[in-house]
């Protein structure tokens, strides 16, 4: 299949750019309502389904590499293509501060590899300011998205259990699998130190939820795309979807590089280039979609400069780029000797957890604002590079059949042993939390380096604020009461202030949103509560740009039920004759 | 299905291997269309550039012939054959290191002077090359650099080399064909996860409490696309 060859029409309906959960989602919400729509994507064209691009059911043999990351950021056999750094496409940051930026120039972008854990923000993430007094408030509330979290689960389909949680709305859920047995151990010792454990809401299919797509198989490799399509990404359950019905052409390959405006400033269509014969394209259209990614939106917008938006486009407010956030993360490890030369059975599971901690406690009790969740690993996993790793200072954890602990280090028949004793006895736990936006993380457009199409490229300045590290203190103060409540045999030390509480660097959980937020007051937001541009009308955010703040969630099934509901709107507004 | 149709499931590209997996063929069909998956030699999903890349590194080499001899030694010291399975060398575990080598070049110099420092180490003690050297002398110099909590301060230079090979010799044995069976690792096959094996509970004094048997999934149910009651609940 090439979808390089495409002619364009004259004319679109509506022009996405990008391909990943946000431009999916209105890829089929707007072609399915009859618009005529062009999809353009920055990377290659890329199906699970395909023998080409397969890597799910491989063994570790088969990469030269052992599946080491040193090609692909996420290991040899992850499906994203891209990475942190990408040749010829550079990004910089001020002095003294951090961002990593994760970028994957496929279709389906990001969707391809994630964690498929998926969230609904609670009535209080769209309202933090009315409650702590930080950030700002959501111009709408939960009762304005419901409807379309609702229809997101019945579409693309999630696991997860109905607990009447107030934050952690109820779902449309399919059943969810059953724990591991490292999950039970955590299970019983969080709940024994007053911390809940609930079956974990991935967008994994335990049962189909139509005929297109089959159910989950149990190979515990989601991060390698779906073969069968049992897991979500937005090329394989939204756009080729969308394509087979009609009115969608997708041009793979084609890196925008500014919207065109007219006169009056409003969006006449956008500018690619071609990244296979560097030629320059363009697609007319009435209505302009960006679901690019928050960062490459705002840069976007940024490099859009014309008469009627001097300081980018829709940025008269000079928010655009601003308000920068990523989930903060942090996470600990420990040993289970009650897991040491374990039955052996295949308990690959779905990929990813059963079982996770939504946020737990009162923030008006704790010294820090919001709140994260707990998530949870270990098992008897596939082994990769990195197995057998680190028993120069793990192998004094076990113990001969007589009781004599065996030294660090070592080789031999001995060691050898060990290693198999040990394997599938390591737990783990990662904090993933809210951290709150503000107004000087940012990333704006740097005046001296252009990328190798030619185009302006980010320069990122983002610090942590002492709110995030003190929550990051938290997490691991709880890391430690659970995995010792379990018996476990910490490894490594808690990381202190000297270390920012083992944080990892902004954008390293890949959950940046915040760059072209939405509100009612055009000087302090750059979209209103339809994602629609202020100063253009026919100018639409569907990625995580729009997002006010991120809630200690996960941000996709947001970007999904955000999108959709901006699609509606663009839709009506059509047939009202307004765009 | 006879062998034909299931290649042409899985070639044509239009309907993915899994999909029939994962739609309620019988066993046999499950394990021929698995061997047929596994056989398949289309490499491993990898774009042009990976596999331009990857040609590269396979055909360049870093290692001296004497070099990858000492590889092979030292890679049988840290993994050798025993009752239950063979040896780092008898899966190719040097093969794997060269590849790593050029694969992560911060591996080269600290690799190529950790073999010379043994090389000097040999020299200094017995009057020879690590590779002229008995097995005795060769673990009695490797016992000083085996053990990180009882070596000398000067020995450190070997510790953090010994340290090194001993974990690329172990991850190249243990994602070996003959490591993973070692290892008992049962998965990566198309299957139903129902839970722990329940003689596994017992040993380990757990149990699935009602509620967890009565929302997790079932394996009948699988295949039934999901409808909801007014609660919200899937029925």
């Amino acid at each position: 299949m090439s979808f390089e060859m495409i002619l364009p029409k004259e004319k679109y309906d509506v022009a996405i750019v990008g391909s990943g959960a946000g431009g999916g989602m209105a890829a089929k919400v707007l072609s399915e309502a009859g618009l005529s729509v062009a999809v353009l994507e920055a990377g290659g064209f890329y199906d699970p389904m395909q023998e080409e691009f397969r890597t799910q059911l491989r063994w570790p043999w088969e990469s030269p590499r052992r599946g080491a990351n040193t090609v692909r950021p996420f290991g040899d056999f992850d499906a994203a293509w891209g990475g942190w750094e990408i040749e010829g496409e550079p990004y910089l940051r001020n002095p003294g501060t951090s961002f990593d930026w994760f970028r994957s120039r496929m279709l389906g972008g990001r969707t391809n590899h994630w964690g498929r854990i998926s969230l609904r923000f609670g009535p209080k993430d769209f309202k933090r300011k009315s409650i702590d007094g930080l950030g700002e408030d959501w111009p709408i509330g939960y009762e304005d998205v419901k409807p379309y979290y609702d229809r997101v689960d019945k579409l693309v389909g999630v696991f997860g259990t109905n607990e009447g949680l107030e934050d952690d709305p109820d779902g449309y859920f399919l059943p969810p699998p059953k724990p591991r047995l490292h999950e039970l151990y955590i299970k019983r010792a969080a709940e024994g130190v007053g911390v809940p454990v609930i079956p974990s809401r991935l967008s994994v299919l335990t049962r189909r939820v139509n005929d297109e797509r089959g159910a989950c198989f149990y190979c515990n490799q989601c991060n390698r795309a779906c073969n069968v399509y049992a897991d979500f990404s937005s090329g394989t359950c939204l756009v080729q979807p969308a394509m087979k019905r009609g009115n969608v052409d997708l041009f793979t390959n084609a890196m925008v590089r500014e919207v065109m405006t007219d006169s009056n400033g409003l969006a006449t269509g956008v500018v690619y280039i071609n990244t296979k014969n560097l030629q320059e394209h363009r697609i007319q259209a009435r209505v302009v979609v960006l679901g690019a990614s928050a960062c490459e939106t705002a840069r976007l917008l940024l490099n859009s400069k014309s008469a009627a938006h001097p300081d980018g486009l829709a940025n008269g407010s000079g928010v655009v780029g601003r308000y920068l956030h990523d989930s903060t993360g942090s996470d600990r490890m420990a040993i289970l000797p009650a897991l040491f030369n374990r039955e052996r059975y295949n308990e690959d599971g779905v990929g990813g957890m059963h079982v996770y901690t939504p946020w737990w406690l009162d923030n008006n009790r704790m010294d820090f604002p919001r709140g994260y969740h707990l998530e949870y690993w270990g098992g008897m996993s596939m082994p990769l590079y990195g197995t057998g790793f680190g028993m120069d200072s793990m192998r004094q954890h076990i113990s001969d059949q007589f009781g004599n602990p065996s030294p660090n280090g070592g080789y031999g028949a001995g060691l050898k042993r060990d290693i198999r004793t040990l394997y599938g006895s390591t737990v783990g736990i990662s904090g993933r939390g809210e951290c709150i936006a503000r107004y000087d993380n940012y990333c704006e457009i740097d005046p001296n380096v252009v990328d190798k199409y030619g185009i302006p490229v980010l320069r990122f300045n983002y610090t942590w604020s002492e709110h995030e590290l003190k929550q990051a203190q938290h997490m691991h103060e709880t890391f430690e009461e659970i995995l010792t409540a379990m018996g476990g045999i910490l490894v490594g030390e808690k990381p202190g202030a000297d270390r920012e509480y083992g944080l990892h660097a902004p954008g390293r959980i890949i959950h940046e949103v915040g760059t072209t937020r939405m509100g009612d007051d055009p000087s302090t937001s750059v979209l209103n509560q339809y994602a629609q541009a202020h100063e253009c009308k026919n100018l639409f955010v569907v990625d995580a740009g729009s997002f006010v703040s991120q809630a200690d969630k996960n941000p996709t099934w947001t970007i999904m039920a955000l999108s959709w509901r901006t699609s509606d709107y663009i839709v009506e507004q059509m047939s009202q004759g307004n765009l | 299905m006879d062998r034909r149709e299931h290649l042409k499931l899985l070639l044509a590209g239009g309907v993915g291997a899994g999909l029939f997996l994962a739609s309620g063929c019988s066993e046999e069909d499950r394990r021929q269309s698995e061997e047929i998956l596994r056989a398949s030699d289309l490499s491993y999903g990898r774009a042009d550039y990976e596999m331009e890349h990857d040609k590269r590194l396979l055909s360049e080499t870093f290692f001296t012939e004497a070099e990858l001899e000492m590889v092979k030694v030292l890679a049988d010291i840290i993994i050798p054959a025993d009752d239950e399975s063979g040896s780092a060398t008898d899966v190719g575990v040097h093969d794997f290191i060269e590849f790593m080598m050029k694969d992560s070049p911060p591996f080269q110099l600290v690799t190529r002077g950790g073999l010379m420092w043994l090389n000097n180490q040999c020299n200094t003690r017995f009057g020879k090359p690590f590779l002229d050297c008995s097995e005795s002398e060769r673990l009695e110099l490797i016992d000083l650099i085996a053990y990180p909590d009882r070596a000398a301060p000067d020995m450190l230079y070997g510790v953090r080399f010994f340290n090194r090979m001993r974990d690329l010799v172990a991850t190249g044995f243990f994602t070996s064909r003959m490591g993973v069976d070692y290892l008992g690792y049962q998965g990566n096959r198309p299957g139903f996860w129902d839970g722990v094996p329940a003689e596994v509970l017992r040993n380990h004094g757990l149990e699935y409490d009602q509620k967890t048997l009565d929302e997790s999934i079932k394996e009948e149910d699988r295949y039934r696309i999901a409808e909801w009651d007014d609660n919200m609940n899937p029925i």
